[in-house]
């Protein structure tokens, strides 16, 4: 059996998995916080 | 600990500490990833499939450690009361269920060409799905008290008592002796995988750890803006 299909796979999703993650975490922390300096600069 | 407590004094580690937790954790990860797929020779037994070591392992023991940062967190809660607990086991809560999700998901893909099977109903494989519930059932919980307003002392107990399931996943390979193998890498030593298999593996798991920490403060940093925006429509309403 060829193993790479499998281990291209299991590559591929750690790294989309974790791109999603940082990359929600990321932009829900940007607008939470730029939402908090908008409000203290009124 | 009790320092870091203060958000202000918190922020102002946390802030600068993101990016470079990010950036290392990312050129570590990405670093070891590639030795792993291209540098390392292929196991006698398991053959080219033992790659996937490379990911699963940093993601199981994530996962694993994420649930023990959250229940510390639930202790700091319930005894000290920490301002910052309770956000922190919320911050925690996501990816470790990632983390855990793909240690499910990367050993069921090696599971296939080594076992011939995708899925066992095997004790270390069920304490996993359990921990990935666990997770889940943490963050619709702590979610739902924090709408009502509430302290998040419910999700905290909930940490504190899914804690027991960490021993049951350790110990499942030597209680119940079925299709996972026993404990084959320590990071105390004695691991009995080769060297010269098993050099990436520090670099996924350092690398995968700093950016399961960056997350961790990036969702601090955004529930702490929120409260200052809830805070501040508070008092825009009252006045």
């Amino acid at each position: 059996m060829n193993h790479w299909p499998f281990i291209l796979s299991a590559y591929g999703l750690t790294v989309a998995l974790t791109a999603v993650l940082i990359l929600w975490a990321w932009t829900t922390m940007r607008r939470a916080e730029r939402r908090a300096e908008q409000l203290k600069r009124r | 600990m009790h320092a870091l407590a203060n958000p202000a004094r918190f922020l102002r580690i946390a802030r600068p500490a993101t990016g470079w937790l990010l950036a290392v954790g990312l050129a570590l990860a990405i670093a070891g990833m590639a030795a792993g797929l291209t540098l390392t020779p292929p196991d006698y037994l398991q053959g080219e499939s033992v790659r996937i070591l490379y990911v699963h392992v940093p993601a199981a023991w994530l996962g694993m450690g994420g649930w023990a940062g959250l229940a510390a967190a639930s202790v700091s809660q319930l005894v000290w009361r920490h301002p910052l607990a309770a956000i922190a086991g919320r911050a925690i809560a996501p990816a470790g269920a990632t983390f855990t999700a793909i240690c499910l998901m990367t050993g069921s893909i090696w599971g296939r060409p080594t076992w011939g099977t995708w899925w066992e109903w095997d004790g270390r494989l069920t304490s996993m799905l359990v921990l990935l519930f666990l997770y889940l059932g943490y963050i619709g919980l702590a979610g739902a008290e924090r709408e009502r307003g509430g302290e998040g002392r419910l999700a905290a107990l909930f940490g504190l008592v899914g804690a027991i399931n960490l021993p049951i996943i350790h110990y499942s390979v030597l209680w119940w002796r079925t299709l996972h193998q026993g404990q084959s890498i320590s990071i105390t030593g004695g691991s009995t995988i080769h060297g010269s298999i098993l050099w990436p593996l520090p670099l996924t798991v350092t690398g995968f750890a700093l950016i399961f920490a960056a997350v961790v403060l990036m969702r601090i940093r955004a529930e702490l803006a929120e409260a200052k925006v809830e805070a501040r429509m508070r008092r825009a309403g009252a006045e």
